[in-house]
């Protein structure tokens, strides 16, 4: 591709992306941006595992041999924060960077400088995260939940964490708002909704839950700042306020942002089985429909989290009932991937691996989901490892897994070159559209 | 000879006796609404057991048989609006089956009424308060102090060696075998859980709020819970000890302690 216009460039710097740092920091190229991303992401993901292995090691044997009660639950915090918020999260926007524009056709994202400021707010905003490790008073120590009043005994690092949280949200919310604005408005001429891909069905979905709950939390971490600098009593009961209320509104936002964190690893691996079993995606529009169901009931069962606080009866048959429907449009999806692979012509390269690990151990998972719904067995599983070990199941074979296959047969072609070239859509055997 | 043992070791296999030794399974408990539990958890669990070798078998056949390797060549089908309302309308059907006995006990859990004795329980950073509302006993409940001991940073102290590490008290709460008590749960601080799992109970102990929860132990005994809601640093070290004694020894020790609570108060 040559231009014709003449600049004041020297001419051999007309083309190609800009040259050292400045092609990273200023850059408004959605491979670039997608690629950064992930990086940060995985970098994220082995400082979030150095803290799991602490938290492991010293859990191995009874009896504490290497870390103060305190300094523990730091790893527990902050382990949950980098990894939600620094590693999956990332790396699906990075996955959605590189991968939206090239399966709908269009040329960028919708807001290429917004897309900038998304990422590099991200690195600010962990730098602060981590360095409250070395404050004094130590890392926040409340769980990733940080529930008052717990979490404003939290020393100099507590308006550090609030700050650092702040920042992750409006880089999501930025983030959502371009993945939407492109997703509707910068498809190719003949790509109508249902037939784009499901990885961008997935992200579109998951793009409105982000504008939906990210401002919530915000909402909830401003109001213990204000709890703790300004006076004001939203959770502390000696001013008039209501520790639960926190909670309601941390899990009106927790829940949805689970939801977040899976539903693109649906759409990668509803990409990945039908190309390596040679064989269309089962049930289509059904699986879109799905993960629009999962979207919408994410929000109305977020006190399945709650169920020991104290809650009316009422309250708990609702969750209670809400929270097992969860399990039918999810069972629907589980279900159309095996019948993807029924009679297909399967090989098991390692996306495929990877894709299949995730049905097996994202189902357990769900399986734990179901019997933590039943809101009385709750009352023996709430706050237990029971519970740590049903998000790990879904969350590492669910989550993770899927992004790491993803970027390898997605982000393909070589930096900053024109993407008319659909090399993902070749990759993942669908000519529904056409590509130039 | 092979089969024979093969069954035999599946027959133990089954037999919750075993598994409740091996501690892996939720107990069973001592109270009525904790054997509910326990077999809601159990019921759920078979569900998905049935649920998961179904699913996981058709994949694993087709993972088998479908491969390129052994020639298959991939089927035409996409889509199948019968297939999709099957596995719709089972699932709920199931999840009905299901919600229908977890209603049930959940409507048991919440009757707290006409109990028998009531206790105050306010959570510390990091201890238990208990005080019994209709007699005038009161006192704290800490960490026992082996466990206390032993559980300093590289105390030197093998916690195995330790009976009930982390799970004893210095003062336990001691309750009538067969009677109802109620549990009126609040903090001093910060939010604690209050969580004993052979009685099968777990409620938050919030500031500002007064929670309510009811059991019924029908067995004699010592049972041992901890703290369920992240407190700070010695969350893992405010264990909770409940004795269940018959109810003459109950009148016992209730009167000892307001005995003693009399002659600590006649020197003050």
């Amino acid at each position: 591709m040559t231009t014709a216009v003449a600049d004041a460039h020297d001419s051999h710097d007309e083309h190609g992306p800009a040259k050292g740092i400045g092609r990273w920091l200023f850059s408004t190229n959605h491979k670039d941006i997608g690629t950064m991303y992930l990086v940060f992401s995985l970098t994220m993901f082995f400082i979030g595992g150095a803290m799991a292995l602490v938290i492991r090691s010293e859990l191995a044997v009874p009896g504490l041999q290497f870390v103060h009660p305190e300094f523990f639950n730091s790893m527990t915090t902050m382990h949950a924060l980098i990894m939600v918020f620094g590693a999956v999260m990332p790396a699906f926007v990075g996955l959605a960077n590189w991968m939206i524009p090239l399966m709908i056709g269009a040329p960028d994202m919708a807001l290429p400088r917004m897309n900038n400021w998304s990422f590099w707010i991200l690195p600010v905003a962990f730098g602060i995260l981590l360095s409250t490790l070395l404050m004094p008073g130590g890392a926040p120590a409340s769980g990733w939940t940080m529930y008052p009043p717990l979490v404003l005994q939290t020393g100099d690092a507590f308006p550090f964490l609030i700050f650092s949280v702040h920042l992750m949200g409006i880089s999501s919310i930025m983030g959502a708002i371009n993945v939407i604005v492109t997703i509707i408005n910068m498809r190719a001429p003949e790509m109508t909704l249902l037939r784009m891909p499901m990885f961008v069905w997935t992200w579109l979905i998951t793009a409105y839950l982000l504008i939906a709950v990210m401002p919530v939390l915000a909402g909830a971490v401003t109001m213990l700042l204000t709890d703790q600098f300004f006076g004001t009593s939203f959770f502390l009961a000696a001013g008039g306020g209501d520790p639960v209320m926190f909670q309601h509104i941390f899990w009106f936002f927790g829940h949805p942002e689970v939801y977040i964190m899976i539903l693109p690893a649906f759409g990668v691996v509803s990409e990945i089985i039908p190309t390596f079993a040679r064989k269309k995606l089962f049930g289509h529009d059904s699986m879109v429909y799905a993960a629009a169901s999962i979207a919408f009931l994410s929000f109305i069962v977020w006190a399945h989290h709650m169920f020991t606080v104290g809650m009316p009866l009422t309250g708990q048959m609702f969750f209670m009932f809400a929270t097992m429907l969860i399990a039918v449009p999810t069972g629907v999806k589980v279900f159309n991937w095996v019948a993807t692979m029924w009679r297909g012509a399967m090989t098991f390269e390692t996306p495929m691996l990877f894709s299949l690990a995730f049905v097996f151990l994202f189902t357990i998972g769900g399986f734990s989901g179901l019997m933590l719904a039943i809101a009385p067995a709750d009352i023996q599983y709430h706050d237990t490892y029971f519970v740590v070990a049903h998000f790990h199941y879904v969350l590492v074979p669910g989550s993770v897994s899927p992004s790491w296959p993803a970027p390898i047969i997605g982000c393909r072609s070589g930096p900053v070159t024109c993407t008319t070239r659909n090399s993902a859509s070749c990759i993942s055997g669908r000519r529904q559209y056409s590509s130039t | 000879m092979i089969r024979k043992s093969f069954l035999s070791m599946l027959g133990l296999f089954v037999a919750s006796n075993v598994r409740a030794d091996w501690a892996l399974n939720m107990p069973k408990g001592v109270t009525d609404l904790s054997a509910e539990t326990y077999g809601l958890h159990m019921m759920v669990f078979w569900w998905c057991v049935a649920i998961g070798l179904l699913v996981f078998g058709v994949m694993i056949i087709s993972l088998v048989l479908h491969r390129k390797s052994r020639g298959a060549k991939a089927a035409d089908f996409s889509h199948s609006m019968t297939a999709e309302i099957i596995w719709t309308a089972i699932p709920v059907v199931i999840l009905l089956v299901m919600a229908v006995p977890a209603a049930e006990t959940m409507v048991k859990l919440e009757d707290s009424r006409d109990p028998d004795i009531s206790i105050v329980i306010t959570a510390y950073q990091w201890k238990w308060h208990y005080k019994y509302q209709d007699e005038d006993i009161e006192f704290y409940s800490s960490l026992a102090r082996p466990s206390l001991e032993a559980r300093r940073k590289q105390s030197g102290i093998d916690p195995n060696a330790v009976d009930n590490y982390l799970l004893d008290v210095d003062r336990p709460v001691v309750v009538p075998r067969g009677a109802k008590v109620r549990l009126l749960l609040t903090s001093n601080d910060v939010v604690h859980s209050w969580w004993v799992p052979d009685l099968a109970i777990k409620k938050d102990a919030v500031p500002g709020i007064v929670n309510e929860a009811w059991f019924k132990v029908n067995e004699a005994g010592t049972y041992r819970g901890q703290c369920a809601e992240l407190c700070g640093k010695d969350h893992g070290y405010m264990p909770i000890v409940v004795e269940v004694v018959e109810p003459d020894a109950f009148q016992a020790w209730v009167d000892t302690r307001k005995e003693s609570a009399e002659q600590v108060a006649s020197t003050q």
